[in-house]
């Protein structure tokens, strides 16, 4: 096994734990740090992978920026005595089933897919690349889809700021 | 054996080169990274030593006073005493924390320094690991840092913890932008995100001469919002000793605490050296093109001298504004990152952008 085999292992036996963990804990606080930690390992798996402008892009956005936001979120309104009741068993129940049938078919449906090996090189990720087609109008370009995004996000901001001036 | 001080990428072939020709692939990779560790580990012990005695002396010089002056010749060993005494400080337990995460957020602020130190350019052919997005995984990993803070102050559940704490979050997420944007202008003169690259760009001048007026600017810029980012002051109200004691690490005690203060001066260096690569040209010597005979006596001198000497220039003056400026309030801070230093950083990105389409920078 190489060393490759064995961190992909080490990875994902973290996702899945914190995972598990994130949903279970009973302190908020804690399971952000669950769930920090496994979006901190789903980078790492980018980084497996050498796709390293995803994996930054993962740090930044997710480790970097929304759970900041969260922690910060839970810092302003929770209580470090907090802790949340044990959920009723009915509700534990209908969660586990809905987890496992939606784990079910993800698995099902990415083992029916026809993956074919093949015998190319791994190609670098040119970032020169990205930023053109991010930019380009023309075929296979996004910029329309970019200036949507942006558009939507000047809306929710503006919002947002609307929404926390309410009261004067 | 093939040592040579201008050029350290046949010495670590050859350790690679013998590593891997006395054992198997699998255990020479993990001897590397072992070699590695314990070098940056060291590496990180040293520099945090010698940053706080350097701070408590430019501290003293500034304040006309003498500073450290007891243990060893001028004060020297001051500061390895000082950790010797934090070592063997009782870490005191507090009965109403959470204390998973109250251990846990020391670490969390040293391990996101340990990531961005693996990606700095040293000297040629010195660098743990060269990404081809090098200056935006800096960046990336740089803001982890203030997810310990901030589970350090609200687990020590103390309110000048939690205050000290939210402060620097609101400070931090906010001075990202401008660090980022900054470091944008410099991604864009130099056309790539990899860190040699960009080094390899100022080979004949670098970018703050190069780019003249709006790498100044972003130099400047860069300058402010990193003090910001690394909580230093003026800019340190996540640990304003005469508002909240100790700010958000007023409840850790011995080692926990040494954590906090060495990842401090740590990420000052890193901030630093981020600055003497972007800017300064990392380890490239000073080189104007053209002047064929200085640029070969600019040669003589090694690539490291050249790294550390930038990056100490940058250190001392964050230290001088430390010792210089008084202490903004929270409102001020935020007042002036986002009414001023953004805006200006937006405008003087678009400046880049013109300047570089129209070649107007000094090739």
């Amino acid at each position: 096994m190489g060393l490759n085999q064995l961190m992909f292992f080490f990875l994902s036996g973290l996702i899945l734990v914190f995972s598990i963990l994130t949903v279970t804990s009973r302190k908020i606080l804690r399971a952000a740090v669950y769930l920090l930690t496994v979006l901190l390992a789903t980078s790492g798996l980018y980084f497996l992978l050498n796709y390293e402008f995803m994996a930054a892009i993962q740090i930044t956005l997710y480790a970097g920026g929304i759970v900041v936001l969260i922690i910060f979120s839970i810092l302003l309104t929770s209580h470090i005595s907090h802790k949340f009741e044990r959920p009723a068993l009915a509700n534990v129940i209908a969660a586990s089933l809905t987890g496992l049938a939606g784990s079910f078919i993800s698995i099902w449906s990415i083992m029916k897919f026809p993956f074919n090996a093949s015998t190319e090189p791994t190609l670098d990720v040119n970032m020169k690349e990205i930023g053109m087609q991010l930019m380009s109008t023309g075929h296979q370009g996004y910029a329309l889809p970019f200036e949507v995004i942006s558009i939507l996000l000047l809306a929710a901001l503006i919002s947002a700021v609307i929404i926390a001036k309410k009261g004067n | 054996m093939d040592f040579n001080i201008y050029d350290f990428t046949s010495f670590t072939k050859w350790v690679d080169n013998a590593l891997n020709s006395s054992m198997s692939p699998l255990l020479a990779i993990i001897i590397e990274l072992i070699i590695i560790g314990l070098v940056f580990l060291l590496f990180y012990a040293i520099v945090g030593l010698l940053l706080v005695y350097a701070e408590r002396k430019v501290c003293a010089v500034i304040q006309n006073r003498y500073g450290p002056n007891r243990v060893g010749p001028f004060g020297i060993f001051q500061t390895i005493a000082d950790l010797i005494k934090l070592l063997m400080k009782e870490l005191i337990n507090i009965k109403h924390a959470d204390n998973f995460l109250f251990n846990l957020a020391p670490f969390i602020v040293i391990i996101a320094s340990f990531m961005a130190i693996a990606a700095l350019p040293f000297a040629k052919g010195l660098q743990a690991i060269d990404f081809n997005i090098g200056i935006f995984y800096l960046f990336a990993v740089s803001s982890l840092g203030v997810i310990g803070i901030l589970l350090a102050g609200w687990s020590s559940n103390s309110k000048y913890s939690l205050i000290g704490a939210i402060r620097s979050g609101a400070q931090v997420i906010s001075y990202e932008l401008s660090v980022g944007l900054s470091l944008l202008a410099i991604v864009v003169f130099a056309g790539t995100m990899q860190l040699s690259g960009i080094i390899e760009s100022q080979a004949d001048g670098w970018w703050i001469i190069k780019g003249h007026f709006p790498a100044l600017v972003a130099f400047v810029i860069f300058l402010i919002a990193s003090t910001a980012e690394t909580n230093r002051g003026p800019f340190d109200l996540a640990e304003a000793e005469s508002e909240l004691t100790a700010g958000f690490h007023t409840e850790y005690s011995g080692i926990k605490f040494a954590f906090f203060f060495l990842a401090e001066y740590m990420n000052m260096f890193i901030v630093a050296s981020i600055a003497a690569t972007m800017f300064l040209g990392g380890w490239m010597p000073f080189h104007i093109a053209g002047w064929d005979g200085m640029n070969a006596i600019m040669d003589y001198v090694p690539p490291i001298v050249w790294f550390f000497g930038k990056t100490i220039f940058v250190i001392l003056m964050m230290m001088w504004f430390k010792w210089t400026f008084p202490r903004l309030r929270i409102d001020q801070l935020l007042n002036l990152e986002w009414k001023y230093l953004l805006p200006l950083n937006l405008m003087n990105i678009v400046l880049v952008a013109f300047i570089v389409l129209m070649g107007w920078y000094i090739k």
